[in-house]
């Protein structure tokens, strides 16, 4: 209990002390959906498919892609994401 | 005969430590102890287990859950008991080293006959600083309710804190049990004793709660009474805090902190009174926002409503400068002594400057006060907000020199902030604000009764004042300024 990684919640404990989900879309129609391609091989045509699906149930896409697999998204491009899309779809494997 | 002398055993404890050089002194009267077939004896050792030398069951304490059970103070401390098994049978004891008392307590007349006779023992280690609170909340009973937030391995700690929502955009001190156990020690309240409901959810708030908030916000243990004072003072109805939460107005609580504590807990009073740079002023503001966010949920664009804010609501703490002693305190004002502590809250929004450096008499003064008065909320909106006066100590100075007290400058701001309706209502001046025409044949005052509010605080030059403009919903219909005394 004493373990440094322990804090005591401050707050009225009314909701679970994990971290939230942010709401989800009720629809996709009119909501602006960003596709992040990894940059792994072949992710484009994969996500050329979800796009489509996308597309016809209403909803805009819009495309972004990772410098490199290997890192974490840039800051700039998570914040572009952020602020251009309703939610974001990001293609995680080959 | 021999089985009586073995019920007459006696059984002592001894607490010792080796960095002591009292109980090093004694040590071969622990070891006379020690051989002595007539009585039994532990040995407790707080540092190193090595201590006494040549004694073979030594009990490591270094944990010292034995010398925090036993209370202990000093070492060495000598413990008689009624049964050797049983921790709680302690029937007397003694510390330091006393020849004559460590003779007498256990009979044996020639008992450390080479030593001499007195030497006072050392602090226990249970007595080094902060480490009650540690050994508290290891061996002690459990006080504290609050749910554990158990943080995965990779988490960094203070973003943590923001990943949970509990900050107000600022870092906040990571809320640990150990420095929560050291915050409640500042105040002699009850962990779970509950004061009150706080707004908006309405939910029960426990002095643990607050405790957690003040940890946050920066707070020294020292602070804790203000602070609890200030929510107390906070959940007063007439306070209307769920109201000024809520509101699309600027305004926010406004404390002003009066009396003996100010010196005591080293609030600023000077030089930038109401800026940054002092830890008191700035984290026990910070504490209350932080506790209406927390247990209330009061959060901006949630059921804060704000449509500016206004930055007082981070913090929004100052103390009174009370070196005049002619000069009545706000807290005075308000029905208490100059020799209590109180704490006042205002509902009050940022803070406009009145420059006067021309002003040498208090009629001139007086009047360019009001002139600036007449600005809160709107030149032409009266009775809706009420307002502090911050007077800085030279302007108090002029008022003073012309033989004024506060009371002189509250009856002549009321005479100077009477205005005829004609000129304030709806349409005068070609302003479409303003007071409804209802008001026209009327001389209003600017300030309902008990509105205008007037302390004192800052450093010695710039002959600058300031207004703190409050809420426009001020009154019985919304917010009264609240004291409370500590």
């Amino acid at each position: 209990m004493q373990s440094p990684t322990t804090l005591l919640d401050p707050t009225a404990e009314l909701q679970t002390s994990a971290r939230q989900l942010l709401p989800r879309l009720a629809s996709l129609a009119g909501a602006t959906i960003g596709l992040l391609d990894i940059s792994k091989p072949r992710g484009k045509e994969f996500l050329d498919e979800v796009q489509k699906h996308l597309e016809q149930a209403g909803a805009k896409v819009k495309r972004y892609s990772k410098p490199t697999f290997t890192r974490v998204a840039p800051t700039e491009l998570t914040q572009r994401i952020s602020v251009e899309c309703d939610a974001v779809i990001e293609g995680l494997a080959d | 005969m021999n089985q009586a002398i073995a019920n007459q055993t006696t059984h002592y404890a001894l607490v010792v430590k080796k960095d002591c050089p009292t109980c090093a002194l004694i040590e071969p009267v622990i070891h006379s102890l020690a051989n002595n077939e007539t009585l039994s004896l532990k040995v407790y050792v707080q540092d190193d287990p090595s201590f006494p030398a040549d004694i073979d069951d030594v009990i490591d304490d270094s944990s010292l859950e034995y010398s925090y059970q036993r209370e202990i103070e000093v070492v060495p401390t000598l413990i008689r008991l009624s049964d050797g098994n049983d921790a709680q049978s302690e029937e007397s004891r003694i510390y330091g080293w006393e020849k004559k008392q460590w003779q007498s307590f256990t009979g044996i007349e020639a008992l450390g006959a080479e030593l001499i006779d007195f030497k006072p023992g050392c602090g226990s280690k249970t007595q080094d600083p902060g480490m009650n609170e540690v050994l508290a909340l290891r061996f002690g009973k459990q006080i504290l309710q609050a749910r554990a937030v158990e943080l995965a391995e990779a988490e960094d700690i203070m973003e943590a804190c923001y990943d949970r929502g509990w900050s107000d955009g600022l870092p906040v001190v990571p809320p640990t049990p150990l420095r929560v156990m050291r915050m409640l020690n500042g105040s002699d309240r009850d962990a779970a004793e509950i004061i009150g409901k706080v707004p908006p959810d309405n939910v029960s708030c426990s002095i643990e709660k607050i405790a957690i908030n003040a940890v946050m916000a920066g707070c020294k243990p020292e602070y804790f009474p203000v602070v609890i004072a200030s929510v107390e003072a906070a959940l007063q109805d007439r306070f209307c805090m769920h109201g000024l939460l809520c509101t699309t107005y600027f305004s926010s609580p406004v404390m002003v902190v009066s009396g003996p504590v100010v010196k005591q807990i080293g609030m600023n009073s000077g030089i930038n009174a109401l800026g940054q740079g002092n830890r008191a002023n700035a984290t026990i503001g910070r504490a209350l926002q932080l506790i209406i966010r927390n247990v209330g949920g009061g959060v901006p664009g949630g059921i804060d409503r704000a449509n500016m804010g206004n930055p007082g609501k981070y913090t929004y703490c100052f103390a009174e400068d009370e070196s005049d002693e002619n000069w009545a305190s706000l807290s005075m004002d308000r029905g208490f002594d100059r020799a209590d502590s109180v704490i006042s809250l205002f509902a009050g929004d940022g803070l406009q400057p009145i420059l006067d450096q021309q002003s040498r008499t208090p009629q001139s003064l007086a009047k360019s006060m009001a002139m600036s008065l007449r600005s809160v909320a709107h030149t032409k909106v009266f009775g809706l907000a009420d307002a502090i006066l911050v007077v800085c100590p030279e302007h108090r100075r002029v008022f003073r020199e012309g033989g004024w007290n506060k009371e002189d400058l509250r009856k002549a701001l009321y005479e100077k902030l009477m205005t005829p309706g004609t000129e304030i209502v709806r349409g005068a001046n070609d302003i479409a604000e303003g007071m409804p025409e209802k008001f026209k044949d009327k001389v209003l005052n600017k300030f309902r009764d008990d509105g205008l509010h007037i302390v004192t605080t800052g450093g010695t030059a710039g002959m600058f004042s300031a207004i703190i403009g409050g809420w426009v919903a001020s009154g019985e219909r919304g917010s009264q300024l609240v004291s409370t005394k500590l």
